[in-house]
């Protein structure tokens, strides 16, 4: 797996694209002419837990890029439609990885081409500090399992070149069990981040705030097992871990209100608040920090 | 008689100028803000915009200063009630101590320091617009109840007597717990919904996700009523449809929402905070409350980072 293109560079696609620009050929699909023009003028600068400058590739048309065999979808939720749009008809037999947030980008990719499909969640944290420089700050896995038309050996070849790049990644027989303990512990924490203010800190594993934590995590737990998933690991122990960290870490929900951006919340929340409707299962809590959200959002949109 | 009101800030006033209309009432007003304090003690207290009054009585920031009272009226904001009243109590030792403060507790905080207390919920508003002026926005009534059987009824009568003839309308009831638990309700299910994601109470109940997460603070706050006994005098639900209307309160941000744009505390402790506490040891849940309470409670400690 030599070429390799990064569709998005925000932060999780800059350290995707820079870091893979070390072992492959990478190009970098984005939405703006000045973005292409300073990756292609300055290359992609890292700094952080690596220091390096990766030359990539750079356009806002995929048909302007080399014919990947691996596409990794790393836009933001609200970008995916749009993005998969631009990427029908183009790269066929190239395997395709979404990396988002929350449940269902698989499903919006798979709308828009017969490609084979990978499902990955990535724990990484990082700050873009401009189009051409991005930040490493934590070196959390990315984990990697089969969608559509793939297998686990697929999920191993692609683990395999982001560990030799330098990133850290894993293969799953079967990615739902971790995206959904992803999925819950982000519902929780950006969702109670946004509303707070708070960055994910002590306060969320203390009182009061830790019993609501808790409370969001019985039942985005109790939705999962509607759901038949068994969790991979129990988000409350993930919120702990972080916690007791002490890496303040602010979730891209909490950036995107200080920021007055819409949110991901419809991937995140909103997809848990329907996959508990989905299985009868009762999420009053989830309901309540998904209403507050939204209405949060319309205040400044 | 001589009443002392404990807190003068914009409710206190209103209480106080009013009352210093009459010539059978002699009225104090104890308050930690100086320049406050000194403007009505030269000046006296002035009242703006509902009703236009000047109210002549003696103020001070020395809780020593106070001459035995024959009623109190506790109007600090609800966090400062204990050192408020621990601080006057002395005053009162003869006398009987009524809060027209917001939420639930503050009847328990002043018991634990004077005999008597009188439950009040009071629905009249304003703002201190400088020292010793005080801007009256709405006017309204108060209803008084005796706190336990160690408050007379005859003594609350006094007192809405008093008030009702200075200008603040005021009933004297034998159990006042069904206004203030309906204030509580309304207040609980729409100030820190609006205080929470920055919009006005109208925007908040046209939003149907929104506005059902406030019907589920409602029935919450119902249950807890109902388990202790406590009628509602009116439906918070129907109140709350009625102010979202446009020509009645849509446009109007919660002063939770005030206190959280300018970073100072609420009183989601004794409106959420006391539903919780209240369904606890009642034995009713009241896990909407208390999410939204600890939510409030993240949004105060998010200004210590």
């Amino acid at each position: 797996m030599t070429n390799v293109c990064v569709a998005g560079a925000g932060t999780i696609g800059s350290l995707l694209a820079a870091h893979l620009g070390r072992v492959a050929d990478v190009s970098v699909l984005v939405r703006r002419d000045e973005h292409a023009d300073a990756l292609l003028r300055d290359g992609l600068r890292v700094s952080g837990r690596a220091d390096f400058t990766a030359r990539v590739a750079a356009a806002v048309d995929p048909a302007d890029l080399p014919d990947p065999e691996l596409v990794i979808v790393a836009c933001k939720g609200n970008d995916l439609a749009s993005v998969a749009a631009r990427l029908e008809g183009e790269f066929a037999g190239a395997m395709v990885m979404t990396i988002q947030n929350g449940l269902g980008a698989e499903e919006v990719v798979a709308a828009h081409g017969d490609w084979p499909l990978l499902s990955a969640v990535t724990f990484m944290i990082g700050t873009r500090h401009g189009d051409a420089h991005v930040e490493y700050i934590l070196d959390t896995a990315t984990w990697i399992g089969p969608y559509r038309g793939t297998t686990v050996d697929d999920a191993r070849r692609v683990a395999g070149l982001i560990n030799t790049s330098g990133l850290k990644a894993e293969a799953f027989e079967d990615l739902r069990p971790a995206q959904w303990s992803k999925l819950i512990f982000n519902a929780t924490v950006n969702g109670v981040a946004a509303l707070t203010g708070l960055p994910h800190d002590e306060h969320f594993a203390g009182e009061p705030l830790g019993a609501l934590v808790h409370g969001l995590m019985d039942e985005g737990k109790a939705a999962a097992a509607g759901a038949g998933v068994e969790l991979w690991e129990d988000p409350w122990e993930m919120n702990l871990l972080a916690t007791q960290r002490g890496f303040k870490h602010s979730p891209s929900m909490l950036e995107d209100v200080r920021g007055e951006r819409p949110t991901e919340v419809e991937l995140i929340n909103g997809a848990l608040v329907r996959a508990a409707a989905g299985a009868d299962v009762p999420v009053p809590l989830h309901d309540a920090v998904y209403a507050l959200v939204k209405g949060k959002e319309a205040s400044y949109s | 008689m001589r009443v002392c009101v404990v807190g003068c800030g914009a409710v206190g006033s209103l209480f106080a100028a009013n009352l210093a209309q009459l010539e059978d009432v002699e009225v104090w007003a104890y308050d930690a803000y100086r320049e406050h304090v000194d403007a009505i003690n030269e000046h006296g207290l002035r009242l703006s915009g509902a009703g236009d009054v000047l109210g002549r009585l003696h103020a001070t920031a020395e809780a020593g200063e106070l001459p035995a009272c024959d009623f109190g009226i506790v109007a600090t904001k609800a966090m400062h009630t204990d050192a408020a009243i621990a601080a006057t109590a002395h005053a009162f030792a003869d006398g009987c101590v009524a809060t027209v403060q917001n939420g639930l507790g503050n009847e328990e905080t002043l018991a634990r320091h004077v005999e008597r207390v009188i439950r009040g919920t009071t629905f009249p508003a304003g703002k201190l617009l400088a020292p010793g002026h005080v801007q009256w926005d709405v006017k309204g009534d108060t209803t008084l109840g005796p706190y336990d059987e160690r408050t007379p009824l005859s003594e609350v009568e006094r007192l809405a007597d008093a008030c009702t003839r200075g200008g603040m309308p005021a009933h004297a009831v034998p159990d006042a717990r069904g206004p203030q638990w309906r204030k509580v309700i309304f207040n609980a299910s729409t100030n820190p919904i609006g205080a929470l994601t920055g919009l006005t109470h109208g925007r908040v109940c046209e939003r149907p996700d929104l506005r059902a997460l406030v019907s589920g603070l409602v029935n919450e706050g119902k249950a807890v009523a109902a388990a202790q006994g406590i009628e509602l005098d009116a439906d918070p639900e129907q109140l709350i449809d009625h102010a979202a209307q446009k020509h009645v309160a849509y446009d109007h941000k919660a002063s939770m929402l005030q206190d959280v744009e300018a970073r100072r505390q609420t009183e989601i402790d004794v409106l959420n905070g006391g539903i919780v506490r209240f369904g606890r040891e009642h034995d009713v849940p009241t896990p909407l409350n208390g999410a939204i309470w600890a939510l409030l409670k993240g949004v105060e400690q998010s200004w210590q980072q």
